[in-house]
């Protein structure tokens, strides 16, 4: 009885690992296979080739589009590091007037759908001239509610011993956040990162709205916009390579720090 | 030593860059909203007065409440598969058995990848003639399914896609909440001779609320701003069946440049999912 239930269990489990995995597997075989062949591939497509990859390359932009992408996740990633950690540190370590008031603002806004912003943050967009630039891209995401919410409590939790034996060495608050505490709270430095970065890549309702040029798109931009707009011309390989492509770096960085990706996300929910 | 003045200005220097941002990218786009649904607008010639026209205009818009439809469609759908196969599959790996990092880094696979791989990928699964599924399908002596044409199984089709992509982070928070049920619960019903169901209806079900909560909320708000799935999969259709209300807030904006009635349809639906929160906090959450 127990044997078979262990037995149950694992087939269960298998199961469902296998219709998380072979899609994927798929997906990349389907990118490597002749046209022809994708409509009965299964498991190995009869010949490898990069055909797929190469019309991809002539016919988008896609390396300025990778080069975007990473420019513009950098840039978010690392200043709302930063800002996040100022914030927080004030709202945790610093007695000013309004600080509670700050939290509570910080709280409320985290409740407001994006939905009722969206279209007035695009037009602000227009009247600053920021449509079809990186700015559009980075300065509205410098800021993230959620980042200074984990900063607030992982400072909050560090001995106040740490913070005046640096003032008595004469540090600046600034130095004090980032040379002598974060060394301390380097797991959610990680944390929020992974986030940022992640959210970041993975952005593509905003860029459709606020970049038109090309030469700005974001990958998940110009790949949507390349399977839907019709230049891949209903080419399945030449779609789906372009979508092996956007998926490449995260699953590879996915593959190598799974553990903190997982318990990134995982803190996104235990919050509150 | 730090002046005095310096020391009290400091942390509001600190907070400036949050105030700036929540200034600009929050409170004023919300009271611009409210301002918008009075207007009718195309961003590029003067804003028109129109008192309540926009808001008459919803009520009256089939298509909105079309899109409003079709989003709960897919809510009902997707929340509670995904709370069923998440919890079974958090449940399983909790036993004592082996390979679970790499049954869990499996089933997380989808969570990191962008929605717009996930998409493509699934749009030629459920291809209609040639796709995995239906070939699937046939070889097992079944008709075809018109996963993506059939009006009235495209937002099937796509609820099943969305609780693909997410189900491994809600396995991972149920594993979480899992393991907080203390284990005393279980030895003493053992004693009293419960059977494994038993116990988890009785003690884990209860015990984890907290987390199936969370579970409800983060699907429910993430369900409600669908719109890059349908956007590629579908455009909306077959005859508007996966028409969600973030893809038609878009086509009214960017499409036909209608931004005081995009603003409208905007604040409505804001509305309409701090109202839906509000309920599900007051009806699943539980003090334990």
């Amino acid at each position: 009885m127990r044997g078979l239930k262990k037995i149950l269990l694992y087939t269960l489990l298998t199961g469902a690992a296998i219709t998380f995995i072979y899609p994927f597997f798929w997906m990349i075989m389907a990118s490597l296979s002749p046209e022809a062949d994708i409509s009965s591939l299964v498991l190995f497509p009869s010949k490898l080739t990069f055909s797929n990859y190469s019309t991809m390359v002539s016919k988008i932009p896609i390396g300025r589009a990778l080069f975007n992408s990473l420019f513009v996740s950098s840039i978010n990633t690392g200043l709302s590091l930063i800002f996040s950690s100022m914030v927080g540190y004030a709202l945790s370590r610093m007695e000013f007037k309004g600080r509670n008031l700050i939290f509570m603002i910080i709280i409320f806004t985290m409740t407001l759908p994006f939905q009722i912003t969206l279209i007035p943050n695009y037009i602000i967009m227009v009247k600053l001239n920021w449509v079809d630039t990186y700015l559009s891209l980075t300065v509205p995401f410098l800021i993230n509610t959620f980042a200074i919410l984990m900063f607030r409590q992982a400072f909050k939790s560090l001995p106040q011993a740490l913070i005046d034996a640096a003032r008595i060495d004469g540090c600046g608050e600034l130095r004090i956040i980032f040379f002598i505490l974060w060394p301390n709270i380097k797991p959610t430095i990680i944390t929020v990162g992974i986030l940022a970065f992640m959210g970041s890549w993975n952005e593509v309702l905003w860029p459709l709205i606020v970049i038109r040029e090309e030469q700005f798109m974001t990958l998940p931009q110009l790949v949507t916009l390349f399977v839907v707009g019709g230049r891949a011309e209903s080419q399945l390989g030449v779609k789906l390579a372009s979508a092996v492509f956007l998926a490449a770096p995260i699953i590879i960085a996915y593959l190598f720090f799974q553990k903190h990706f997982i318990q990134s996300m995982a803190s996104t929910g235990l919050k509150d | 030593m730090m002046s005095n003045t310096r020391k009290k200005i400091m942390p509001y220097v600190m907070v400036s860059p949050y105030l700036v941002h929540l200034l600009v990218f929050t409170t004023f786009p919300v009271i611009f909203s409210l301002i918008l649904t009075f207007h009718k607008w195309n961003i590029i010639g003067p804003m028109e007065w129109v008192e309540f026209g926009n808001w008459k205009r919803l009520f009256y818009d089939r298509l909105f409440w079309i899109s409003i439809l079709n989003t709960f469609k897919f809510l009902s759908i997707h929340i509670p598969l995904q709370i069923i196969i998440a919890l079974a599959l958090a449940e399983f790996l909790n036993q004592n058995i082996r390979l679970k990092g790499f049954f869990r880094a499996a089933f997380f696979m989808p969570v990191v990848v962008s929605g717009v791989v996930v998409t493509i990928l699934w749009q030629q699964l459920f291809s209609f003639e040639n796709g995995v599924l239906n070939r699937f399908l046939v070889s097992l002596g079944f008709g075809k399914v018109g996963w993506l044409i059939d009006p009235d199984i495209a937002m099937v089709s796509i609820a099943v896609m969305a609780t693909w992509k997410n189900l491994g982070l809600y396995v991972i928070l149920f594993l979480v909440g899992l393991q907080t049920v203390p284990k005393q619960y279980y030895e003493a019903a053992d004693l009293d001779g419960a059977s494994h169901w038993q116990k988890f209806i009785k003690i884990t079900v209860p015990m984890i609320n907290p987390t199936m909560f969370m579970v409800v909320i983060l699907s429910t708000i993430g369900g409600f701003s669908l719109f890059i799935e349908p956007y590629i999969m579908t455009g909306g259709g077959p005859l508007n069946s996966t028409l969600s209300a973030v893809l038609y807030i878009y086509k009214q904006a960017f499409q036909y440049y209608h931004m005081g009635y995009s603003a409208t349809l905007g604040v409505f639906f804001a509305f309409l999912i701090v109202l839906v929160v509000i309920v599900q906090k007051r009806y699943i959450e539980k003090d334990i």
